[in-house]
């Protein structure tokens, strides 16, 4: 082989490799990647029935309501709009009333939300980043009221 | 006065930063040998300041200084003496002095072992590793002093944020920090040999035992991360593919390429520019880490709380580093000569092989780690990427990439012989095969993937074992020579081989975990029993218990299989009123390397409490294999010709590492 031609190689290998990854990286953004939105944005939206997405707020105050079988059910809020999420399962140390909160799943006939996963943050100082945008877009939000 | 003498320090530090960011690269310029000489002082002065200042915090939480509001922030008088110590970087401000202080410790160690590197190298080398440090320490001082003091000191600390009170995350960011700014030296060499414009065998054989420590560290703490993750956050989980756990991965491969092209420039004098890109890459990737980690620009599990305006200082260090250091790399690298020629079905070929999938896989893992943000930026959609994004792109990536690994040892340089290295690799097929379909007889058909998993678990395993038997003559020749020539192999053989066989491990372990592991949620009664693959758990009742800075309440289970009593579990939920923060601490029951996993969740109002258990077949093996991988690492370490402080090149190469490249 002369040099040209194992240069030749070694580029267009690397060419497949990276057009197979590039490919992959491609479809599973299309497939795999789920959005987030605010209550507001659920309700004013209409997005389609059982749409995967992030739903992000506060628990509303009152809302929390426990079932059997580890059925819980409670209202995501930003002020303006709730949703009401259903989960079933073990709900993290830091969720609560009136506290920040993420849940992932997917949205039913009725507009709320059945999730499989459901976030709290690890911090009792610390506010995920999209609650806070969710409850800034309201106008809920003051600015050092968590940090 | 302490925290005074500390914040000073820093100061000084700096300040020798400044000059050994200059001083050497003028005495460099001029040939002049006491201005670089000057250099090897000032490292080491530069290392004893930033261990004062570092030594000045750790000893303002140990006396429970409140009047320091890091400390008051961030502990409370009544913890255990090790968490008050570990929390000196549980925090922020504290995790960036520790940053430095491994920083300044590495610029150190070259100082004093980098004795026979050549004088301009070193000057060049040591001066840029103080580019990065200056940098750090204005960082520090302008926007995250852990010195600052608050007139009233308050009676009571804050307490350390609880879920970082465990022994796992306290040496988890030392070690991570060991890993990414390790690879800061790898940075400098590269910074250093374009600043030079030439670069041959004996460079690479500098970096890399510096390359290989940084990666050993890194290699343990991405492990150590990943199994508190597993044990602390109760969800049983052993990696999220969370931003963090990603920006910690990164540098991993790059930093594995690195090693491995390192090899090819050593030994061949080949893929030398590629070398040089890697280098700066891993770093970079180490900062991009740091950057993600600290500016709080991503949610995740792990971060801290951090404010704006450092993100903003970090970012702009980002842009220097990597901007320059890629610019620097496009103006100079053309000037680098080019070495030896390989045919494609080689061990460079092979080693080319790795890089590229190692480098691809990691570009894989960059896209879904900053797409959510770029998207955001572009367009304000949020967007989250998650396990099936890293699932589909990661993992075809890395199959041909571990189908490959017995292969490329069985190389020869140059040009191999791709049909007699399949021959010897017959019996790692074979296992592999009968693992496939005893996998599939135990199995039936409704795991499909598992036994090709398996099946390659046992292949990479015993293929990276076959070298050291060829090379031996295990089976051929009587046992007593084979154990001579297994002494007498180089350390670094038995490295590979170690290390290929840890990945195995590792991959047996993932492959077990996520396909056989189980999981029961229910809510228990005293006296009810939940069972799960065969193990019986009785919920004998709660007990209250407590801790120097906690209360917690434990669910006392008897673990019954195949109804004799095997031992007892005792989840809990602990309670700290300082942070009004309660922490879930599962209970695990260890058996062989399979566990069991059992966290408690809320309790009804019927006086129920709900329950999660699962069974984790295998899974102590995914960090097993790291800690084996480790151990590979140590062994190609301690190899002669990679002692730290390597010896002296070849006359031939002397020769060559004389003269300018063209």
């Amino acid at each position: 082989m002369t040099r040209k031609q194992r240069r030749l190689v070694l580029i267009g290998g690397s060419v497949g490799v990276l057009a197979i990854a590039v490919a992959l990286v491609l479809v599973s953004l299309r497939d795999s990647i789920v959005f987030f939105n605010s209550p507001t944005d659920v309700v004013e939206k209409h997005l389609a029935v059982g749409t995967r997405m992030r739903i992000g707020g506060l628990v509303k105050p009152g809302s929390l309501e426990r079932g059997d079988n580890l059925n819980v059910r409670f209202a995501v809020t930003d002020g303006n709009h709730d949703v009401t999420v259903r989960y079933q399962g073990i709900v993290p140390d830091l969720f609560r009333e009136g506290q920040g909160v993420v849940a992932e799943g997917k949205l039913e006939a009725n507009g709320s939300l059945i999730a499989d996963t459901v976030l709290a943050k690890h911090d009792e100082r610390y506010m995920p980043r999209e609650v806070v945008d969710a409850l800034k877009k309201s106008g809920r939000w003051q600015e050092g009221e968590v940090k | 006065m302490i925290p005074e003498l500390g914040h000073y320090a820093l100061v000084l530090a700096l300040a020798l930063a400044l000059i050994q960011a200059v001083a050497p690269m003028i005495g460099a310029l001029y040939r002049d040998a006491s201005l670089m000489r000057l250099a090897r002082t000032t490292a080491i002065v530069q290392f004893l300041f930033v261990a004062l200042s570092f030594l000045a915090l750790t000893l303002c939480y140990v006396t429970s200084d409140f009047s320091v509001v890091n400390v008051y922030e961030n502990s409370h008088s009544m913890m255990p003496l090790i968490y008050k110590i570990t929390s000196t970087w549980g925090n922020h401000e504290g995790s960036m002095l520790l940053w430095v202080f491994i920083l300044a410790l590495f610029g150190a160690l070259v100082a004093i072992f980098g004795g026979n590197l050549p004088a301009t190298l070193k000057a060049h080398v040591l001066a840029v590793q103080s580019w990065i440090a200056t940098a750090f320490y204005l960082f520090i001082l302008l926007t995250s002093n852990p010195f600052l003091r608050q007139a009233q000191a308050p009676f009571e600390g804050r307490d350390l944020n609880p879920i970082l009170q465990d022994m796992g995350l306290a040496i988890h960011p030392p070690l991570l920090y060991l890993g990414y700014v390790g690879f800061s030296i790898a940075f400098s060499f590269a910074i250093a040999a374009l600043i030079e414009g030439r670069i041959d065998a004996a460079w690479a054989r500098w970096v890399r035992p510096w390359t290989l420590a940084a990666w050993m560290a890194l290699t343990l703490g991405i492990a150590m991360g990943s199994y508190w993750a597993y044990y602390e956050l109760g969800w049983g989980g052993y990696w999220f593919w969370d931003p963090v756990e990603n920006a910690s991965l990164m540098p991993w491969l790059a930093g594995t390429a690195l090693l491995h092209s390192a090899v090819v420039m050593e030994k061949r004098n080949a893929l030398k520019i590629w070398t040089v890109l890697l280098a700066i890459l891993a770093f970079s990737l180490s900062l991009i880490g740091t950057f993600l980690v600290r500016s709080g620009v991503l949610t995740s599990v792990h971060t801290f709380a951090s404010d704006p305006s450092r993100g903003v200082f970090i970012l702009a260090i980002l842009v220097l580093f990597i901007g320059g250091g890629l610019t620097l790399f496009a103006w100079r690298a053309p000037m680098l000569r080019q070495g030896g020629l390989f045919a494609p079905i080689s061990r460079e070929g092979a080693l080319v092989f790795n890089n590229l999938f190692l480098t691809t896989a990691c570009l894989t893992v960059f896209v879904g780690t900053l797409y959510p943000l770029a998207l955001e930026a572009l367009t304000g959609e949020k967007i989250s990427v998650g396990a099936p994004f890293f699932n589909l792109t990661f993992a075809p990536l890395f199959i041909p990439l571990l189908f490959a690994m017995p292969f490329g040892p069985l190389l020869a340089w140059k040009r191999g012989d791709l049909l007699a290295a399949a021959q010897r690799l017959m019996a790692a097929f074979g296992i592999g095969l009968v693992a496939i379909a005893a996998t599939f007889v135990a199995q039936g058909a409704h795991a499909v993937l598992a036994p090709f998993g398996i099946g390659l678990a046992f292949f990479v395993m015993v293929g990276s074992l076959v070298d050291i038997s060829e090379r031996t003559g295990l089976f051929r020749v009587p046992f007593k020579v084979a154990r001579q020539r297994a002494i007498g192999l180089p350390r670094s053989a038995w490295g590979t081989a170690v290390a290929h066989f840890g990945m195995g491990v590792t991959l047996l372990g993932i492959v077990c975990v996520t396909t056989w592991a189980s999981e029961r949620i229910v809510a228990l009664k005293p006296a009810q029993t939940v069972s799960l693959d065969g193990y019986d758990l009785v919920f004998d009742g709660m007990v209250q218990r407590s801790g120097p800075n906690f209360r917690e309440l434990a669910a006392k289970f008897t673990v019954r299989r195949g109804g004799v009593v095997i031992g007892e579990m005792a989840p809990a939920k602990r309670t700290f009123s300082s942070r009004s923060m309660s922490t879930t601490e599962a209970a695990l029951m260890t058996r062989g390397v399979s566990q069991l996993y059992l966290s408690l969740g809320d309790t009804n109002d019927d006086g129920s409490i709900a329950v999660r258990l699962y069974h984790k077949p295998l899974v102590l093996l995914i960090w097993l294999g790291a800690v084996v991988m480790m151990l590979g690492g140590l062994l190609s370490l301690s190899d002669r010709r990679l002692r730290i402080g390597a010896p002296k090149p070849a006359k031939a190469v002397a020769k060559s590492a004389l003269q300018p490249a063209e």
